[in-house]
């Protein structure tokens, strides 16, 4: 117990403390912590009301976004792929990460600026299209980004569903959409539940994606953390902001899984089979 | 030391040298064997003197510096000369520089800090009085004051001068008429007329809200509060215009998606190198000048290689590599004697003096006031 203990309380408790302390603080005269009590930077809360709002919308936006494009994929690979290609199409979804998400980006910049994408676009005789620096490129790079994210928890579902289960839902008569919907698509819920938890929450903290893709004008809380302690340097409600965004998460997550519980637990009979 | 078969190693550098001093080799033999000979008969009699005595400043030295702002076959050549090699870390505004040294262990041996950051560096106590004996390259009488002066604070210097600049703005003067846009009022006028959606400005407060600021004839480096608030209903007007908000706007100036972009002396000459129809103009209104510097912080893990760096990169020679790669003005009368007249009297380096008159220093105020930095994130984060 002890070792887990400790590297628990060291590398979250402790970080954590800190940051609650520092929120009560004040920023010093050239920027930094100056111990203090107040609850000015909570009060203060409001002037990033627009880096939670952007995100609350972003981040459902995204996930969702995410979901409906990787649940195709999982269920090709997972139900109607061959085994010889199975393993070899899961690698290729691992491949991008082996690049940062920083170059990939870059890639995404050249795609979605001027003489990317637009450019095919206006050949075309669409005219000027702005793609760059808005909550749509935005919302690609997300997708492109978090898509094995939600890939590979839908893929184990559906990977362990027992595809017995599919034939007798046929033999008993059911047309192969109300057997997805009916087999199928709720023994992969445990597996889109986590996918949709892991996404939105490192959503929630996102900034590199807003910051390349958004060109500085699509603005999350974690551009708004990067910027009050890198550039403003006021780490008393840089602090105040990210306990805030703790509290946030708390409270989604907490709802998210009590809502996914519940959902499950009235199948708990099914996914034991 | 060396990865390279062709270095030999620390230790035996030591050994060598304990035996040239002990007399038992000759200096030649000394200079051969540890590759001395060869880097002296390049860089001349001076180094060969300096090099003997910083023969153990170690195998690296920590740089923080901006983007395109050093010649790497400089730091090619300062590893040939002393076996230190140089590892570049690059950084985007002065304020994520001061973040970095107020949270401490940076690991740094030399940044380069601009003007009015440094009587903030030392009032925290985060650099050093230089050790001037040790920067005999530095020739206080070549330098210009007005760019060299802000590195002595209380009559000690603590910061010795890389070179100065202008922020101005770069129009794509092909989408214009052939027109460069001229002054700040017309920079943000055009803004939200013409150019909308294809102009870029700085991601910094100083240079964003100073030049803002300078569209009502104010000064650049106001602090007051009616001024303020001026400036940013002006940026907040703007920004549903602006293609970015980004101080790396070369990519899109030069893809052809920004027209016009809030700009320093070095990315505006680069511009107008690759692309004549990019011209970089100063505002009529005035705006900044800056000089940036050479200092070593507080606690520098390895101060001698620190100091070896900065008196090799203050060699005229050296400086003057320099000055032609990286596009800024330098301050050292050496290093400008060396250049030819056509770069002396490039308007985007040297602008006309009644456009320079106008211009003003950024003050230390300007960098730390909270005021400022939080107009700054309304504007981002509206």
């Amino acid at each position: 117990m002890f070792p887990a203990t400790a590297w628990f309380v060291a590398m979250l408790v402790l970080p954590l403390i800190v940051v609650f302390v520092f929120s009560f603080g004040e920023r010093g005269p050239a920027g930094g912590y100056v111990p203090a009590f107040s609850f000015a930077n909570f009060l203060n809360l409001g002037a990033r009301w627009a880096a939670f709002k952007n995100t609350m919308v972003l981040a459902p936006i995204g996930t969702i976004a995410c979901l409906f494009i990787a649940y195709p994929l999982a269920y090709f690979l997972a139900v109607r792929a061959s085994a010889k290609w199975q393993t070899m199409l899961l690698i290729l979804v691992i491949v991008p990460f082996w690049t940062s998400i920083l170059i990939r980006s870059y890639a995404w910049i050249f795609l979605l600026g001027g003489k990317g994408l637009p450019n095919v676009f206006a050949a075309l005789g669409l005219g000027h299209i702005q793609l760059i620096n808005t909550p749509f490129a935005v919302l690609v790079g997300i997708v492109y980004g978090y898509l094995p994210l939600m890939v590979f928890p839908i893929y184990v579902s559906l990977e362990r569903l027992d595809k017995r289960l599919l034939e007798a839902a046929s033999d008993l008569g059911a047309p192969p959409l109300n057997t997805f919907l009916s087999v199928t698509l709720p023994l992969s819920m445990p597996g889109v539940a986590t996918g949709c938890m892991l996404v939105f929450i490192l959503l929630m903290g996102e900034f590199l994606i807003p910051a390349m893709l958004g060109g500085g004008k699509v603005f999350f809380v974690g551009n708004a953390l990067v910027d009050l302690f890198v550039q403003s340097r006021n780490w008393a409600f840089g602090s105040a902001v990210a306990v805030a965004l703790v509290l946030v998460m708390l409270v989604t997550v907490t709802a998210y899984m009590r809502f996914t519980r519940r959902w499950s637990g009235g199948r708990d009979d099914i996914s034991l089979m | 030391m060396s990865d390279r078969n062709d270095f030999i190693s620390r230790t035996k550098f030591m050994e060598e040298l304990m035996r040239y001093k002990k007399g038992s080799v000759s200096r030649r033999h000394f200079l051969g064997v540890t590759g001395l000979g060869l880097a002296t008969s390049v860089l001349g009699a001076t180094l060969s003197r300096q090099a003997m005595a910083q023969a153990n400043i170690g195998d690296r030295v920590v740089i923080a510096s901006w983007p395109n702002y050093h010649d790497p076959a400089d730091f090619e050549s300062f590893k040939a000369a002393t076996g230190a090699a140089v590892d570049l870390n690059v950084f985007g505004s002065n304020e994520e520089m001061l973040a970095k040294l107020q949270a401490g262990g940076t690991g740094w041996d030399v940044f380069v800090p601009t003007n009015y950051t440094i009587t903030t560096y030392v009032e925290l106590g985060l650099i050093e009085p230089l050790d001037m004996s040790k920067i005999p390259n530095y020739d206080a009488n070549a330098f210009d004051p007005r760019f060299a002066g802000p590195g002595t604070v209380d009559g000690k210097i603590y910061a010795v001068s890389k070179d100065w600049g202008t922020t101005g703005m770069a129009t794509n003067t092909a989408n214009n008429n052939s027109k460069a846009v001229t002054s700040w009022k017309e920079f943000w006028d055009i803004t939200q007329g013409a150019f909308s959606g294809r102009t870029t400005v700085h991601d910094y407060q100083l240079t964003t809200i100073g030049n803002a600021l300078k569209y009502f004839g104010y000064s650049f480096n106001s602090v007051d509060p009616k001024e303020l608030a001026d400036a940013e209903k002006l940026l907040l007007d703007v920004k549903p215009h602006l293609f970015a908000i980004t101080s790396d706007y070369q990519p899109a100036m030069r893809n052809g998606d920004a027209w016009l972009a809030m700009c320093w002396t070095g990315d505006g000459k680069q511009l107008n190198r690759d692309m004549p129809e990019i011209e970089y103009t100063l505002g009529k209104e005035g705006g900044e000048i800056w000089s940036d510097f050479y200092a070593v912080p507080i606690g520098a893990p390895h101060r001698d290689a620190a100091y070896a760096l900065i008196n090799y990169l203050l060699d005229p020679a050296i400086n003057m590599k320099e000055t032609l790669f990286h596009g800024q003005p330098v301050a050292d009368a050496r290093v400008n004697a060396m250049l030819t007249p056509e770069r002396l009297a490039d308007p985007i380096l040297y602008p006309a003096a009644e456009l320079l008159n106008a211009l003003e220093f950024g003050a230390a105020e300007t960098l730390t006031n909270p005021d400022r930095a939080e107009l700054m994130a309304r504007f981002k984060s509206a």
